[in-house]
């Protein structure tokens, strides 16, 4: 399925390559960098492209391209899945994934894609049957590594591959047995210039970090799990479990991973947390425009908004803008024309605004579009859509767990038309 | 060669030199070398890496390696260190074993003579006790692409496939593609190879095995019918890439095998018609000719209705699910099954999913957004709903906007248009021209489509040709263009407008459009259509080439309707043509002067000259290019490209007729299905033990027969001698007279237990739904004992096999317990805790008895699966005060229940069951045990299989099944004079066979 890999960085270099069968020269890739160069945006270079003898099925993570070299029918959303995948393994594995970082541990990146890929169709892709294969650089590793002799690689087959619940090791030990759950929703709204909502859905994730000793059987229920329209599970939940009971039952993996993620129906009205006033003019005739923004809390129920990151795409006539804050800082990149205002927390007492004067090129005639703002925010302790975690259990194990949960909410693609 | 001089110099410095050829990295490719060829020559640059390999330290070996893999993964050649790498191939240290299999795969194809002294290894390898060294000694050598050991790879292929672990067998599959595109020939012997596979029950090869067929042999539908119910059961716990790879195989298969459930929706109101006429005929006094017409009708129903296949419907139930997955290949999987497969009220459960993937990465929604708009053409229904969620942000690339606009689009009719058209009017302000562009054509789109709205559309359009972007002004040129040419008398004064615009416009599609719309309808502007045509020709040399063919064809119109004014004009375009570089222009100008300009020699063509040009023509019809697009399979690469990729399969048309369901009958059914989805993998995961591997699951099996003793202390068979006392005919098994002679019921018990017995076996009689093959129990109940009242402080338990079926869950085994207080106190609460299973053993526990008076007894009946094993199921009986350990054993003879079969599929059911799975022993009946009754009557006691009818006198035949997995148990008892006789037991679980050959030798022997 997947011939070869390449890494290509912003600069178009190919810094890492690997193939599963026989060699694809990496001259393939010239036909990515051309689509590269037609494209404006780097995240406009189409995913699929096709070449007389091969396709190249491209993702963009961190800046780096992954491409992906595949010479006969696939879906593309196969590869596309698994390179996102390799991402987060790699990710998983170093913390970051960037260049440096995949230079620095070339070679447990190709023993990780070795493990991943036999003969370009995935072989082992669950982090917790990797990491007993390979196991994750650390520096206390490596020391001990040197001094005894030892090797990353383990040598008995993950007891994951085989077993009922590959997503989890046996024999996890901890003293401390915690499972914590972070509930985030995220708002997305497009609201249009007067104000009123186009329209808002809410998505949310429940992300557990889950370390407790042995094979423990959790169920979650929610208080309200009518709330969630649609949702899709991590492959340790039981299905049939939810379907007739509406409860989370499941044997988890060991360390972080996503449980769940949901969409909450759009019948339900979608609070919004804040409200925009603008007034963004450019005169007809004259080289000034005005720019005036003010935020506000609208539907918070009593919680804070805080970590708010205003920013705007300005239209290109714009040369300069010479703004002042009420509170917080802004920058404004003349050669992107991009705007952004770290406002911080919003004190509903004391509104914060952005107000000053944009300066035109001389003689451009007024820019006919608006600028669109877009708005990220923080709230803690709360789920927007009302969720609520009822309780936890845990069977199959005797000690007693420590468990928590947060609440947070976030903007996603939260947008306001002017 | 000075500087190579120094260079080889500072070999003797290792690490100085390693830090000199790492800094060259960041060159280009090129650059580096060019480097290399000319500083120093390709073999003295690795001599220290060569003598670090040579060295008998692992850690320097190691570090070697590590090098050599970043050298490898940097694009760099390594080559020439193959036969210094090719010797650690058996080193001790596993990492460096692995990286050195890393370096194998990647150069063997280059240095096959060398690659060769490998392959011992490897043949080594696939012997190795762990599985782990098994499979990658396998996955190594199938990836050495040198064409010399295909057989050798056959070889170890075939000997995986049948290998004990999973994962090994996993990893065979894997091979089997490798093998084929080294070389080809192969292909049938690796069709055998795929077929063993393809049988095999584990989730861990499913996926693979699928892969291996979709790649060699596509076409070999056939392999699939025998798999097919199984694959569609194991799909949920199957690994996510194998989901996505055998979705996609099924939904070809379903369409070759099933009916379009949505052909004959019309058909099916008909055959609601024929309903009818049966009940008229209802009222037909006649009875013979009701029944005739009755006959025609309910034959004609068969017929006609659409009626899905039960296995369609299976594929579609078993899919669903996994729309719920976290992986967005899967949930695009399922949702091509559905589109493709599902009757149309059906489908539209995919969309929420899909909308649901429009968070996912950028390039998730790209593809998905491509299968939504070929989606939204057939469908748009569907989608509707969610028209909000395709609506643009600024944010979006410009791939993900244009892509959302064609859906929005489809989605477009007249209850929404307004909405979708406000909503387009705040994207035409975006900063992005492409996306704006892309809009105007999606208004002139809708307008095509959507007759209430044109009028406003085109004002609209016309609007923006003031616009001060160029490229928004051409874009609505181009769209009003098409959509005047439907009316273009109402719009004079648009025409007008758009001739002004000619002095402005640059870009040559716009002119090109405005030129033609001015000669179409020159009629319509009779005084500027000369005009322009002035202005053109005198910008005639630079126009764009589309442009001058429209000046041309301007020309030559407004020669034929206005000839006065324009005469010397268009010679002098037409002469301008004739010199053209260009030699479509020059074509073009001589075959219309020949036309229009009327010459002597002219010929008839010139008297048509107007009709020709000025014919009516036919509006355009603006077409998504989506359409016609799901004659892909969507969610393959061919779609997305609209072109066919290699290897792609075709979806086939589903068939007039379906063919014959019946290929995929399974003959023993052993595919049950458990309620708890981790019970059924471990099964799953157990099975092949017992199926697989002949020639190993002999001692895995005397293994399992082994462990008969996991502390079983207080459980004592108590074998009674049973002597027929009382007879009773059992309600379902009354299919032959001589069956029922023969099904006689002993008891023999205590006085004081029998009334209670009685009573209970009538109420688990009374239970409604006694499973239709089996047979009623046909012999007398023996007790154990469970608990023993000294042990129990007085509670004592004993426990039959009732032989009913155990209604709550067909798979379990029946156990009829008995509870007699002796104490002087009550005892309360008696249930069962703390069960302690063998993996895929599962109980049913009894209700709770809340209350057991002193003195009193009372019964109750729990289930046990015990995956037709003898292990004995430990638990504790726990009463308000005690808990005590015990267990259920049962003999083997109680984990079959009867079936009744006819003498000839008795004998045919055995000839399948030759070979390993027979076995016979000789034996000298008991003195009382000769006559047929009382080995009838032995056989059945000990265990619980039904008497099959038979010609002979000298045979007895027994048949059952297995109570889980359903298998097939037949037992012959051949008599010979004297009292000699041959026992004969059928059986394909081999250790059931072998044990029930134990104890019915036991039982006819004493």
């Amino acid at each position: 399925m997947i011939h070869s890999l390449f890494l290509v960085n912003a600069s178009g270099d190919i810094f890492l390559e690997k193939h599963w069968k026989s060699v694809v020269s990496r001259s393939v890739c010239d036909y990515f960098f051309e689509a590269q160069e037609r494209a404006t945006e780097p995240e406009n270079v189409p995913p699929v492209i096709s070449t007389p003898h091969h396709y190249l099925i491209s993702v963009l993570r961190h800046r780096i391209y992954f491409v992906a070299v595949i010479q006969s029918e696939v879906p593309p959303l196969f590869v596309i899945e698994f390179l996102h995948r390799v991402v987060d393994t790699f990710q998983d594995y170093f913390g970051v994934c960037t260049e440096a970082a995949i230079k620095d541990n070339v070679v447990v990146v190709y023993e990780l894609l070795e493990e991943m890929l036999d003969n370009g169709f995935p072989l082992a892709t669950e982090s917790n049957i990797l990491k007993e294969l390979i196991k994750p650089p650390t520096i206390l590793r490596t020391m001990v590594n040197t001094i005894t002799g030892s090797t990353n690689v383990g040598e008995q087959l993950p007891t994951g591959q085989l077993s009922v619940v590959p997503w989890r090791r046996t024999g996890v030990k901890y003293t401390n047995n915690e499972a914590y759950f972070d509930v985030v929703e995220e708002i997305d709204a497009i609201i249009d210039k007067s104000g009123s909502t186009i329209t808002a859905e809410i998505q949310g994730v429940i992300d557990a970090c889950v370390k407790l000793t042995g094979m423990p059987d959790l169920t979650l229920s929610f208080m309200n799990p009518r709330l969630l329209d649609d949702v899709s599970f991590h492959p340790c939940v039981r299905f049939k479990r939810w379907e007739a009971e509406r409860i989370l039952s499941f044997i988890p993996p060991d360390g972080n991973f996503r449980l769940l993620s949901y969409h909450v129906s759009s019948q339900n009205l979608v609070a919004i947390p804040v409200y925009v006033k603008h007034n963004i003019t450019f005169r007809e005739g004259s080289s000034q425009g005005r720019f005036d923004l003010t935020l506000g809390p609208k539907q918070t129920m009593g919680k804070a908004v805080e970590a708010v990151l205003v920013s705007s795409q300005l239209p290109r006539g714009v040369l300069n803008a010479n703004l002042n804050p009420s509170q917080g800082t802004y920058t404004f990149d003349p050669v992107t024309k991009l705007l952004t205002w770290d406002v911080g927390k919003i004190n509903p007492q004391k509104l914060p605004s952005l107000k000053g004067t944009m300066s035109l090129q001389a003689g451009a005639s007024k820019p006919d579009e608006n600028p669109t703002i877009n708005i990220q925010l923080k709230i803690q302790q709360m789920a927007i859509s009302g969720l609520k975690v009822n309780r936890l259990d845990m069977y199959g194990e005797k000690y007693k767990p420590f468990k928590g949960i947060k609440y947070m909410t976030k903007a996603g693609k939260f947008q306001v038309r002017t | 060669m000075l500087k190579g001089r120094v260079l080889e110099q500072s070999n003797a410095l290792p690490f100085t030199f390693t830090f000199l050829s790492e800094t060259s990295v960041h060159f280009r490719v090129m650059v580096d070398t060019d480097v290399h060829a000319c500083l120093c020559g390709p073999l003295p640059l690795h001599d220290d890496l060569k003598e670090m390999l040579d060295s008998n330290k692992d850690a320097l070996k190691l570090e070697a390696m590590k090098r050599i893999v970043a050298m490898i993964a940097r694009g760099k050649n390594a080559s020439d260190l193959f036969p210094a790498v090719v010797k650690n191939v058996a080193c001790k240290n596993i990492e460096v074993k692995k990286l050195v299999y890393v370096y194998l795969v990647r150069y063997a194809e280059e240095q096959q003579d060398l690659a060769l002294l490998s392959i011992s290894t490897f043949q080594r390898g696939l012997k190795d006790p762990n599985q782990l060294i098994r499979a990658s000694a396998l996955r190594v050598l199938s990836s050495i692409r040198v064409t010399i050991i295909v057989p050798i790879m056959m070889l170890a292929i075939k000997e995986a496939a049948s290998d004990m672990s999973p994962y090994v067998r996993k990893t065979a599959a894997h091979a089997i593609p490798k093998l084929y595109s080294l070389d080809p020939e192969q292909k049938d012997q690796l069709i055998e190879v795929i077929e063993k596979l393809l049988a095999d029950k584990t989730t861990l090869v499913a996926g693979s095995v699928v892969m291996a067929f979709e790649e060699v042999c596509p076409e070999r539908i056939d392999l699939i019918h025998k798999n097919y119910r199984k694959l569609c059961n194991l799909l949920i716990d199957v690994e996510e890439w194998g989901q996505v790879v055998i979705i996609n195989m099924l939904t070809r298969y379903a369409r070759t095998q099933f009916l379009n459930p949505n052909i004959n929706e019309s058909l099916l109101e008909e055959g609601g018609g024929g309903d009818k006429t049966f009940y008229c005929s209802d009222e037909d006094e006649d009875e013979d000719e009701e029944k005739e017409k009755q006959a025609e009708v309910s034959a004609l129903a068969k017929r006609k209705p659409y009626v899905m296949d039960p296995d369609h419907r299976l594929l579609l139930r078993n899919t669903k699910p996994l729309l719920q997955s976290r992986n967005a290949a899967v949930v695009m999987a399922v949702a091509q099954l559905y589109f493709h497969l599902a009757p149309k009220a059906e489908v539209g459960v995919i969309a929420k999913a899909l909308v649901r993937l429009l968070r996912s990465h950028s390039e998730v929604q790209f593809v998905v957004l491509q299968n939504v708009a070929t989606m939204t053409i057939k469908r748009r229904g569907m989608f509707e709903p969610y028209l909000k969620s395709f609506y643009i942000r600024s944010t979006d690339p410009t791939q993900i906007k244009i892509l959302k606009l064609e859906v929005l689009t489809n989605l477009a009719n007249e209850t929404n248009i307004s909405t979708i058209l406000r909503e387009f009017q705040t994207y035409i302000k975006s900063m992005d021209k492409d996306f704006v562009a892309a809009t105007i054509q999606a208004i002139g789109r809708c307008a095509t489509n959507i007759g209430e709205v044109r009028d406003t559309c085109l004002n609209g359009l016309v609007q923006l040709l003031s616009n001060r972007d160029e490229l928004v002004v051409a874009e609505s040129v181009v769209v009003i263009k098409k959509l005047l040419q439907m009316q273009p008398e109402k719009h004079s004064d648009i025409i007008k407008h758009m001739a002004k615009l000619t002095d402005n416009i640059q870009v040559p599609m716009a002119r090109a459009s405005i030129l033609w719309l001015i000669g179409e309808y020159c009629e319509h502007v009779p005084k500027i259509a000369p005009d322009v045509l002035r202005k053109m020709a005198k910008s005639f040399t630079n126009e764009e080439d589309i442009v001058k063919l429209q000046i041309i064809n301007l020309a030559a119109k407004l020669y034929l309707t206005n000839s006065k004014q324009t005469k010397l004009l268009t010679q002098y375009v037409l002469n301008l043509a004739k010199y053209d570089q260009n030699y479509d222009i020059r074509d073009r100008a001589r075959f219309i002067r020949q036309l229009i300009v009327p010459t002597e020699k002219s010929g008839a063509l010139s008297k048509y000259a107007k009709k020709l040009f000025l014919a009516l023509k036919p509006a355009p019809v603006l077409e998504s290019p989506f359409k016609d697009r799901d004659h892909f399979q969507l969610g393959s690469l061919s779609h997305l490209l609209n072109a066919k990729a290699g290897g792609y399969q075709e979806l086939p048309d589903w068939p007039e007729s379906a063919p014959d369901p019946s290929v995929r009958n399974v003959e023993v059914p052993e595919w049950t299905k458990c309620s708890s989805r981790e019970k059924r993998k471990e099964k799953k995961v157990e099975k092949p033990f017992y199926s697989d591997s002949e020639g190993e699951s002999g001692p895995t099996e005397s293994a399992d027969s082994g462990e008969f003793d996991d502390g079983s202390e207080s459980v004592s068979v108590s074998v009674e001698s049973g002597s027929p006392s009382d007879s009773e005919e059992s309600e379902e098994s009354s299919e032959s007279d001589e069956d029922e002679e023969e099904e006689e019921k002993e008891k023999k018990k205590k006085k004081k237990e029998i009334k209670q017995m009685q009573a209970s076996e009538s109420r688990a009689r009374s239970k409604p739904d006694v499973s239709f093959q089996t047979i009623a129990p046909s012999s007398a109940l023996k007790n154990y004992e469970l608990l023993h009242r000294i042990t129990g402080e007085g509670l004592s338990v004993e426990y039959c096999f009732s032989r009913q079926a155990f209604s709550p869950d067909a798979n379990m085994v029946a156990v009829q317990m008995h509870f007699t207080n002796n104490a002087t106190s009550d005892t309360k609460n008696l249930h069962i805790e703390d069960v302690k299973l063998q993996s895929g053993m599962r109980v049913k526990e009894f209700a709770e008895i809340e209350l057991l008076p002193a003195g009193e007894a009372t019964t109750a009946v729990m289930g046990v699966d015990f995956c037709d094993s003898t292990q004995a199921a430990n638990f504790q009986l726990c009463t308000h005060t005690r808990k005590f350990f015990v267990s259920i054993q049962p003999p083997v003879g109680e984990l079959m229940r009867p079936v009744f079969l006819t003498e000839n599929e008795f004998k045919k059911e055995q000839s399948q069951l030759m070979g390993m799975n027979e076995i016979s022993e000789n034996l000298t009946l008991d003195a009382k045990c000769r006559n047929e009754h009382a080995i009838v009557q032995r056989v059945t006691t000990a265990a619980n299989l039904s008497r099959v009818p038979c010609g002979s006198d000298k045979e007895c035949r027994f048949a059952g099944k297995t109570v889980t997995s359903g298998s097939l148990v037949l037992a012959t008892v051949a008599t010979k004079d004297e009292g000699a006789a041959q026992l004969t037991v059928n059986c394909e679980k081999m250790v059931i066979g072998t044990m029930l050959v134990k104890d019915l030798l036991l039982a006819l022997t004493q």
